[in-house]
């Protein structure tokens, strides 16, 4: 059971390194609009199955 | 809620192709492939499937269409240095970005087809738009593309763009955030410091090696230390002045409970006998968080007041150089003298006097008054209002921020700034709870002091930590947060808590109605047409460019009975009505005595003129070749249900009166028909009128305004609680606490009930709390409390609440009303 010693720490520092990247994403506004997002997801799959009508023209959007 | 013979006809129309509502019938084409009801649809539907995004129309589907709002312009404005500077910020890469409002985003179809359509422009980076809050974030490279192409192509989508101006929104963004990392931060501290409790709760019940049992509970401190003194920072700094400005509210018996609960468990730990209560303390600090950020997000949801006076009057005007060229700028850079052009069907960008040119100009927006009024050189026209026939030249007097509707922007800011806030239900408890707690674990203390010294401290900071009220914190928040969102769903608009929880409370109290779009449709309408049948096409056929409302109004009643010649001339008349010659007939369409002045007049038009004042019905009369043969009562119709909602308001408990600019006769008229008493209805009301009676209403007792348009919203603002009904501007939603997005005002009553039934359901989870809270702390007191008791008790009550307030109907399903 001493392998505690050393997993108990290893926990609390994934733990920190979890909450660094929260903190990193919250200051980049990444949860500032939650509502928008959730509907994006439906508009890919609906895209893909319709073909585009001109293909020369290229869509910059990631 | 439309008669048989209604329904009937709807059924028998055809639908638009763009947004299925039903195709009149004077604008079917036939042998076309697809009907549309409006030119603005008929334009968007071409657009899309020019642009290959017919996709739009699947993504809609169920969803409530509404027609486009067709708004021509060139936007060249935009692309002004001024409107630069201020809006937009130009990136080291060359890209520019800015945000823009736009009107008429309100489903998903919406949001994909202005983001494709945007991406798939030339010389556009990136268009992201975010919904609750209808902004768009564009970026593009100027030299490429013209904001105003951004903004034109937007337009004929039906998405008219302002340009988004507001700086303090960044302020609670900043909040927000701050408060959502604290929140992550107690998160994952509640789940890992629970983890090693369980290991300590296993400890207890199979036994556990001192030394793993002295590792977990430092484990357990060093992991609670970030949440105790970071997130819960919050609870300390306001009770603290809580404390020191001798309020008393939630977060005192809060920082009580886990300042005691952390201190008694480092103490504990560092001595290594006793108990540690670190897992309660840790998801108490994240549940109280949670409750927190609900009440936040509520708040922010409310929009920018001053956003009210840009979203009054339009964004540009065309500003006429000295070599006579009109040139578009933004509205900021027009300056007291300047001469502007308003042409007809354009709104007055600010306060001025007319130069030349005649005109009428509606308004409504700032009286309330249907009835458009004539202007003329010298006259003086005011920003905001729309100018309805001609070609108005006028010479500015008032910068915006002086115009009458900025002042009155002005006056919504203070009213809404100086309201006193609601003192929420949770908060009163708040108070005597904190005294209650304390004195009880002082007589814990003492009394175990006597009976066994050594677990005296424990028992008494056990009921500290049992009794810390999360339950109650969060008995508020999600109540409302439930109820916001049920409300919603019924068209009802909430924009805060707050205002729910005050009509909840309210027993009795005035009630303010608007009366023009309000309890009327807000337009002027056909009541009565007197005459014979041959004159109606010629009367469609006279009045049909027409924009004057009386005009419209025949035109749309004489219409509908065969199909209508075209004029051969028609002349307007100022001051008076029209002259139009028509299949070789003269017709004169106007007031009784414009008409009688041009022709005679006989067959008892006079006396039926008498009889329609009765009604404040206005007369309007028509002549052919000099005879008067047919006569019309126009009047801005009572709605159907206007007359039930306000009996059923009445007995929910209201008193209720009618607030109008229109004439006092008018109001009275309708008064009468809705069943009020004379001296509650109050007509030529000016905007400020409104203000000082609602505010004067508010010092006695409780007051309720209903509203629509700029005139009502500095009344709206300092009533107890404001509401905005469906047809007013959007920025009356600004001022106003409630917003019904279904037009009528039977929804009235359904929020008065939604309302109380919130309150109700906040009290009981107070009480459920409260319960709770009287368990634990009997437990802690008879010293059989110890962690995983405490751990157990917690969440079952903070259960209870939650299921509590999501299970609650916010008005009773229509097929169980009477």
């Amino acid at each position: 059971m001493s392998v505690l010693y050393m997993v108990l720490p290893l926990a609390l520092i994934i733990a920190t390194v979890a909450v660094w990247a929260f903190v990193w994403s919250v200051k980049r506004g990444q949860f500032d609009d939650l509502e928008t997002p959730a509907m994006r997801i439906l508009h890919d799959d609906t895209e893909a199955r319709r073909p585009k009508p001109s293909d020369e023209r290229k869509s910059p959007n990631s | 809620m439309s008669s048989p013979e209604a329904a009937a006809a709807d059924a028998a129309q055809v639908a638009c192709a763009h947004c299925q509502l039903p195709v009149p019938e004077s604008l079917l084409e036939p042998g076309e492939a697809h009907q549309f009801c409006c030119h603005g649809c008929k334009t968007v539907y071409a657009m899309i499937h020019a642009e290959g995004l017919e996709a739009y129309y699947d993504l809609r589907g169920e969803e409530d269409a509404l027609p486009v709002k067709n708004v021509a312009g060139s936007y060249e404005e935009l692309d002004d240095p001024t409107f630069t500077a201020r809006y937009c910020s130009a990136r080291p890469d060359g890209l520019v970005t800015t945000e823009l409002y736009l009107e008429g985003v309100h489903c998903s179809a919406c949001l994909w087809l202005v983001e494709k359509s945007l991406s798939q422009m030339e010389g556009v980076a990136e268009a992201r738009l975010n919904f609750a809050q209808a902004r768009l974030k564009v970026m593009w490279r100027p030299d490429a593309v013209p904001l105003s192409a951004i903004a034109s192509r937007l337009a004929s989508l039906g998405y008219p763009a302002h340009p988004a101006r507001y700086g303090t929104k960044d302020v609670t963004q900043e909040e927000e955030r701050k408060l959502l990392i604290r929140l992550g931060v107690a998160g994952a501290v509640a789940g890992n410091v629970m983890l090693m409790a369980f290991a300590l709760y296993g400890g207890w019940l199979s036994g556990m090696e001192e030394e793993y049992r002295t590792l977990f509970r430092w484990g357990s401190l060093l992991a609670c230390l970030p949440a105790a003194l970071y997130s819960g920072w919050p609870f300390y700094r306001s009770a603290f002045h809580g404390l020191r400005n001798k309020v008393l509210h939630m977060d005192l018996p809060i920082s009580l409970g886990i300042g005691a609960g952390f201190l008694h468990g480092l103490v504990n730990t560092i001595t290594g006998r006793g108990e540690i209560y670190f897992d309660s303390v840790s998801a108490l600090i994240f549940l109280l968080l949670v409750g927190r950020l609900l009440q936040l997000r509520q708040q922010r949801r409310a929009s920018e007041s001053t956003e009210l006076l840009y979203a009054l009057t339009p964004s540009s005007a065309r500003r006429l150089g000295e070599d006579g060229e009109a040139r578009r700028v933004p509205l900021e850079a027009i300056q007291v003298g300047d001469r502007l052009e308003v042409q007809a069907g354009e709104m007055v960008p600010t306060d001025g006097v007319v130069e030349s040119g005649a005109s009428a100009v509606d308004l409504s927006l700032l009286s309330g008054e249907a009835m458009p009024v004539e202007v003329r050189k010298e006259d003086q026209v005011w920003g905001g209002t729309t100018n309805l026939q001609d070609t108005l030249v006028m010479r500015v007097t008032h910068a915006i921020r002086d115009a009458r509707v900025g002042r009155i922007a002005e006056m919504v800011v203070d009213a809404a700034q100086s309201r006193a806030p609601v003192v929420q239900l949770a908060d009163k408890v708040a108070g005597w709870f904190v005294g209650i707690v304390l004195v009880l674990s002082v007589v814990t203390f003492v009394a175990w002091r006597i009976l066994d010294p050594a677990v005296a401290i424990d028992h008494a900071v056990a009921l500290l930590i049992v009794s810390c009220p999360c339950a109650l914190g969060l008995a508020t928040p999600l109540a409302i947060t439930a109820a916001i969102g049920k409300a919603a769903r019924r068209g009802i608009l909430a924009k805060s808590g707050a205002a729910l929880e005050a009509l909840g409370q309210l027993k009795k109290g005035i009630l303010f109605f608007d009366k023009t779009g309000t309890l009327t449709h807000g337009r002027m309408e056909v009541v009565a047409l007197v005459g014979p049948d041959w004159v109606k096409p010629l009367i469609a056929a006279a009045e049909a460019g027409v924009t004057h409302p009386v005009g419209r109004a025949l035109r749309k009643a004489c219409l509908d009975s065969g199909e209508a010649p075209t004029a051969d001339e028609v002349e307007l008349v100022h001051g008076g009505g029209l002259v139009a010659e028509v299949g070789g007939h003269t017709l004169h369409i106007g007031s009784p005595r414009f008409v009688r002045a041009h022709s005679l007049h006989d067959r008892g038009f006079a006396a039926q003129v008498e009889a329609w004042s009765q009604d404040a019905l206005t007369p309007v009369w028509v002549a052919v070749d000099g005879r008067v043969v047919a006569a019309a009562g126009l009047s801005d119709r009572l709605r159907s249900e206007a007359r039930a909602s306000v009996e059923a308001l009445a007995r929910q408990g209201f008193e209720v009166h009618i607030l109008s600019g229109d004439h006092p006769s008018v109001v009275s008229a309708v008064g009468r028909a809705l069943g009020l008493p004379e001296e509650h209805c109050h007509g030529g009301q000016s905007p400020e009128d409104k203000l000082a009676r609602v505010k004067a209403a508010a010092a006695e007792g409780q007051v309720v305004m209903v509203g629509d348009g700029v005139n009502d919203a500095a009344a709206l603002a300092a009533a107890t609680v404001g509401v905005a009904v469906h047809g007013g501007a959007e920025t009356c939603f600004a001022a106003a606490d409630v917003f019904l997005q279904k037009p009528g005002v039977d929804t009235l009553s359904d929020l008065v009930e939604g309302a109380r039934r919130t309150t109700r359901t906040i009290r009981n989870n107070i009480i459920f709390s409260l319960a709770y809270n009287v368990l634990g702390a009997s437990l802690a007191m008879t010293g059989l409390l110890n962690p995983l008791v405490a751990a157990i008790l917690m969440p079952v009550s903070s259960l209870v609440v939650v299921t509590n307030s999501f299970r609650f109907q916010f008005v009773r399903a229509p097929e169980e009303r009477a």
